[in-house]
Formats: C-alpha cells, sequence, structure tokens
C-alpha cells in the first residue's frame, strides 16, 4: 500500500501492538484474554507491517520464518503441561512460584503454557498469511 | 488405582510431532524419528498393558481436580489393549512409510501428522470423558483431513470431500448427543453418567440420546445406512494412510460405541433389536460391494463395511460370548486390516496399478512374498487356524444360544463372500498370468531396483503385522483370555465407576 500516513503509522503501530498483545497475554489468567488472543494481536503487528512495508521486508524484520515459531511454542506448551509429572502429580497441575514477581505477580505454569499458544498462534497466522501473500503476489 | 504415567502413551506422539514439526523438510531425519517414535511408544503400550493386566484398572485425575469434575484418563484392558495395538499399527505405517510415501509428501509434513493422529486415537482409548472423548475425534478428523488431502490430487480431493462432510456430520450428531447428556444428567464423566442415567426414570428419552450417539459413531465406523463414504474415500490417500484409516480410523467409532453401549447405555430389547438389524445389512451391503469392485482397494474398502458389521451385531447380541467374539473379532481385525492396505501399495509398487484385471503373474515373480500375503488372506478370510477363524466360532455360539438366525444368516453370507472374493483376487493378482497391456500403459517395476535396505523399509512391516496376526491365530487362547476379560468387565462395569469415582458404588 502507497499511503505514506500509513506507512509511518505502522513503524510506531507494530512495538505498540506488540506490547498491547503481551498485556493481553498476562491479563488473560483471571480476565478475558490470554494466549490466544495475544497472539492473534502480536501476528495482526506483523500483518500490517507486510501489507505497507512487504512481505520480504517483514519477514527480514522476523529474522527467522514463523513456521519455525509452531514447534517452538508447541514444546514450551507441552513442557509446561508435562512438568508436574516429574514431581508424581498428574499432567496440568498448576504449579507456583512461591514469591510474586513485581508488576506481573504470581508466576505458575498455566503462563508457560499460555506463552506457548502466543507463540504457537503467532507462527501459524503468520505462516498462513505469508504463504497466500507470497503464492498469490 | 491412580497411576499418573498412563497418560505418557500420547505423550509420547505428541512430543515425536514437535520434533518433527523442528525438522521441517528434513525428510532422513524425520523417517528415523517416526520411527524411534514409535518404537518408543510400543515400548510405552506394552509396559501400560502389562500394568493394567496385573494391577487392574488404572485412572490419572488430569490437574489433579477429581471425578467427576475434572477429566479423568483410565486404562482398563479394554482401552489398554486398543493403545496396545494401536503402537502396533503405528510402528508398521511408521516403517513403511519411510519408503512407501512420496518425498513430496513428507515436505509438507507427513510424519508429524501421522504421529498427531496417532496421540489423538491413543488420547481417543484412554479418556473417561465423553466430551474429552469428543475433542480426541476432532483431533483425529483433523489430522486425518490433512493425511487425506496431503499431495491435492484431484481424485483425492473428490475423496476427502466425501470423508470430511460425513465425519464433520458424524461430529455434529455426536456434540448433540453430549449436550442433551448434559442436560440431563449435568455431567460428562462417563462413570458418573453410567449411574445418572440407570436412575433415570424417562427410559424414553434415554433411548432418544442414544440414538444420537448410535448415528454418529455409525457414521464414523461405517455402518449401514451411512458407510458409503468410506469405499469412496479410503483408496484416495497413499497405501500407507489408507492402511492407518482402515486398520483405526473405523475401529475408533466401534471402539466408542462399545465403550458408550456398554458403559452409559445399557441396551434395552430396541436398542439391540436396532443394532442387530443395523449389523445385518452392514454385513450385506458390504460383502455385496465388494463383490462388483475390480479395483484392490476398493474390494478391501468394502471389506471393511462387511466386518465391521460383524462387530457392531456381536454387541447388538450382547450376551458375555457375543461380546468376547465382537472383542476378538476386533482384535484380529486391527491387525490384519492394516496389513492389507499395506500389501495393496506395494502391489501398487510392484505393478502400478491396482486394477486385478491388469495384474497378474505375482506368485510366480516372488513366490516368498506372495507366501506371506496368502497367509495374511487367508487370516481374513479366517481359515482354521488363522485368527479370522476363531472369533467367528463365539459369535456363531452366541448366534445360536440367542436364536439370532438372521444374523448367523447374514454372517455366514458374509464370511462366504470374503472367501469368494479374496479367492478372486489370489487368482487373479499372483496366480493369473500377467495380462499384455498397451504400450502406454507400461510400468516399470519400482520394487526391483530399489536397494536390499530400502526393500526392507516396505516388507518388514508386513511380515510383522503377518506374524502379530499368527500369534492370534494360533496363540488363541491368550488372545480369548484378553477377549473374554473385557466382555466381563463390560457386562459389570463397578470396577471401572468405581476405580474412577473412588467411591463404593455397589448395592
Amino acid at each position: 500500500m502507497k499511503s505514506t500516513i500509513l506507512k509511518t503509522a505502522s513503524i510506531y503501530l507494530l512495538p505498540i501492538l506488540l506490547l498491547f498483545s503481551i498485556f493481553i497475554l498476562l491479563r488473560g489468567h483471571y480476565f478475558p484474554g490470554g494466549g490466544f488472543v495475544g497472539g492473534l494481536i502480536a501476528a495482526i503487528a506483523f500483518v500490517l507491517h507486510s501489507f505497507t512495508h512487504g512481505t520480504e521486508a517483514t519477514l527480514k524484520l522476523l529474522r527467522i520464518h514463523p513456521s519455525a515459531l509452531i514447534p517452538v511454542g508447541l514444546a514450551l506448551a507441552a513442557i509446561s503441561m508435562f512438568a508436574p509429572m516429574l514431581n508424581g502429580q498428574p499432567v496440568m497441575t498448576g504449579l507456583w512460584f512461591d514469591q510474586p514477581v513485581p508488576v506481573i505477580g504470581l508466576i505458575g505454569s498455566a503462563l508457560f503454557f499460555d506463552i506457548g499458544v502466543y507463540v504457537v498462534v503467532i507462527g501459524v497466522v503468520l505462516t498462513i498469511l505469508f504463504t497466500i501473500a507470497q503464492y498469490s503476489g | 488405582m491412580t497411576d499418573n504415567t498412563l497418560i505418557l502413551s500420547v505423550i509420547i506422539h505428541l512430543f515425536t510431532a514437535i520434533v518433527l514439526l523442528a525438522l521441517w523438510r528434513k525428510t532422513v531425519a524425520q523417517r528415523i524419528i517416526s520411527v524411534v517414535g514409535s518404537v518408543v511408544a510400543m515400548v510405552i503400550a506394552i509396559r501400560l498393558f502389562t500394568a493394567v493386566w496385573d494391577n487392574g484398572i488404572l485412572t490419572m485425575q488430569a490437574a489433579g481436580w477429581d471425578a467427576p469434575f475434572g477429566i479423568t484418563f483410565v486404562a482398563d484392558v479394554f482401552s489398554s489393549t486398543m493403545v496396545l495395538l494401536t503402537s502396533f499399527s503405528g510402528i508398521a505405517v511408521s516403517i513403511y512409510s519411510a519408503t512407501g510415501v512420496a518425498r513430496g509428501r513428507m515436505l509438507y509434513g507427513y510424519f508429524p501428522i501421522l504421529h498427531l493422529l496417532l496421540m489423538g486415537l491413543n488420547g481417543a482409548f484412554l479418556t473417561g470423558d465423553i466430551f474429552n472423548l469428543y475433542v480426541w475425534f476432532e483431533v483425529i478428523i483433523i489430522a486425518s483431513f490433512v493425511l487425506m488431502t496431503l499431495g491435492g490430487r484431484r481424485a483425492q480431493i473428490e475423496g476427502s470431500v466425501k470423508y470430511m462432510a460425513m465425519n464433520v456430520l458424524a461430529s455434529t450428531f455426536f456434540l448433540t448427543g453430549i449436550g442433551i447428556l448434559y442436560g440431563i444428567t449435568g455431567t460428562l464423566n462417563m462413570a458418573d453418567l453410567s449411574l445418572k442415567i440407570a436412575a433415570l426414570e424417562n427410559r424414553k428419552l434415554v433411548d432418544i440420546v442414544s440414538i444420537f450417539f448410535i448415528v454418529g459413531f455409525g457414521i464414523k465406523s461405517a455402518v449401514f445406512p451411512l458407510y458409503f463414504w468410506l469405499p469412496s474415500s479410503y483408496h484416495t490417500p497413499p497405501s500407507a494412510v489408507a492402511a492407518i484409516f482402515g486398520g483405526l480410523l473405523t475401529k475408533v467409532g466401534i471402539y466408542a460405541l462399545f465403550r458408550v453401549f456398554t458403559l452409559i447405555f445399557i441396551p434395552d430389547e430396541f436398542l439391540r433389536t436396532l443394532l442387530v438389524v443395523l449389523a445385518i445389512f452392514t454385513i450385506l451391503t458390504g460383502s455385496f460391494g465388494a463383490v462388483i469392485k475390480n479395483n484392490i482397494r476398493r474390494v478391501f474398502s468394502y471389506l471393511i463395511v462387511c466386518h465391521i458389521g460383524f462387530m457392531v451385531g456381536g454387541l447388538g447380541m450382547y450376551s458375555e460370548i457375543a461380546i468376547t467374539g465382537a472383542l476378538f473379532y476386533l482384535i484380529h481385525d486391527m491387525m490384519v486390516k492394516t496389513n492389507i492396505f499395506l500389501i495393496a501399495g506395494l502391489i501398487r509398487k510392484l505393478r502400478g496399478t491396482m486394477n486385478m484385471d491388469k495384474l497378474g503373474g505375482l506368485y510366480a515373480e516372488y513366490p516368498l512374498l506372495s507366501l506371506v500375503v496368502a497367509l495374511v488372506l487367508f487370516s481374513l478370510v479366517g481359515i482354521p487356524p488363522l485368527s479370522g477363524f476363531w472369533p467367528k466360532i463365539y459369535l456363531f455360539e452366541a448366534g445360536f444360544m440367542d436364536a439370532q438366525y438372521p444374523l448367523l444368516v447374514a454372517i455366514i453370507i458374509g464370511s462366504f463372500v470374503t472367501l469368494y472374493v479374496i479367492a478372486k483376487l489370489w487368482a487373479k493378482v499372483f496366480w493369473k498370468n500377467q495380462p499384455t497391456l498397451p504400450a502406454e500403459e507400461n510400468y516399470t517395476d519400482e520394487f526391483k531396483p530399489m536397494s536390499a535396505f530400502r526393500k526392507s523399509l516396505l516388507v518388514v512391516p508386513i511380515v510383522f503385522l503377518m506374524a502379530i496376526a499368527l500369534y492370534i491365530g494360533l496363540a488363541a487362547e491368550n488372545v480369548a483370555l484378553v477377549a473374554k476379560h473385557i466382555a466381563r468387565d463390560m457386562k459389570d462395569m463397578t470396577p471401572y465407576i468405581e476405580a474412577v469415582l473412588g467411591t463404593n458404588v455397589s448395592p
């Protein structure tokens, strides 16, 4: 797209949207939000960038191909699911740190599961959209 | 008894799939990892089976939420047997795929999806929660859609449209049934449902809900009248995929039928008659379909439908001995059906076609291989003392005891047609001389120029599954012991319910 306004705005929107997606991700334990929505918002940030600068530029910005994010996210989610088993507890039992972390609050294994989902969603959405974009363009 | 490690059969395939995804496009590494993952899965499955056999029912309450509120995973003898058989099929298909599947398909994620499918199967067998069962069914059908369309040939897309339409319909029925069930009982845990449904006074309502489950599972396992999607889609994907589909996917539907109709809905007179009638028509339509088809894989697809009828009929008769026969047949069928599709794939590698009229002379060219195939085909037909023979004895005995003569006649017709079809196939493909084909259809043998290692990758899985089928036939008393044990469990589900709910429920 050749609109200068959008092009300039997208550069500033990218970090803001990413920050917002992380906020949504962290909010998700007790309120509406979570890894899936957060991942979608983060993916939108990159999609907006690719609209204005072209898919190639976004891929360069990402450094790795988004499809490589899928196994990373899956592994993170899977490990956080099965970590309690090492403790002799059933899978998916919530494990919690004793001390709250400043700003974020108490951290448990559910957060790592959500981060895994977040990464998978970014990977899947961007892989699908970039494949279509490169195929048609 | 609580055992948190029973979920390992599911986890192993998930982790294998993750590693395979990380090795995207590295096909050599993927083949090795896939086989390693399947071997580990088999070891885990054997350990699970022996643990359940020795210690009784194992349970795991996911996330530590006690039943009936959390999701319970249960391994009784039935589930662990299914997991064990799945692991056998999985390892065979995994080895076979190393050379039997085109590299182009591997580049687009064949192996990760295969393992996600196996994960879904194991999950469906182990879960003790009816909604969770639905979720595992979704995992299975989504993975199978990908496997079926991967490659994107015209025939494949056509087959998968039918496959997908019918399976989505089946899931809708299943989900609707769960919704109503939850509405009337307020629980989703199968053991808890069993108690609550038994206490319900409105039996007509229970019958109506159970119809939803019969339709849903019936479509999935290709029971008459909604079986037609199976023969028109199973011949399209690569043979390794068709083997998993033919050997395991329809059997998941059968597993669910057995589970739901022995635990939650105890069939009354009406349901039993319905199941028996459905079984008779399934056997007849399946066997008549197999007679007229000329493509090997289409013949096998119709035989799947035919033999599904044997198992549904066993459930319909509902005596302990009938269920024993049906379960024995299920155990035999999973091993043999996987194998015959692998064999069909091998024949395609040898001759480039699966049309029986264009095949011939395989016995003269590959006598040893043909003997292996003969053993598998004879097991399928049920020549004594091979594996297909024993379950039929139980089914006959149960049929005579219950005076279910129409079903008995159907089973006899089904068995004879199977014999006829297999004999025709043997004569046409193996004994008849190779017909001279027009020049444009000439085909060079893909199998002969392969290195010995690649050849063995194709042959070893077939021999492996044949050996298991031989064991089922020759050591039938051991398998019968397992089948009888499961049938006894099904007639009295109190131990299952007590193991899940952790309370004493006996009156």
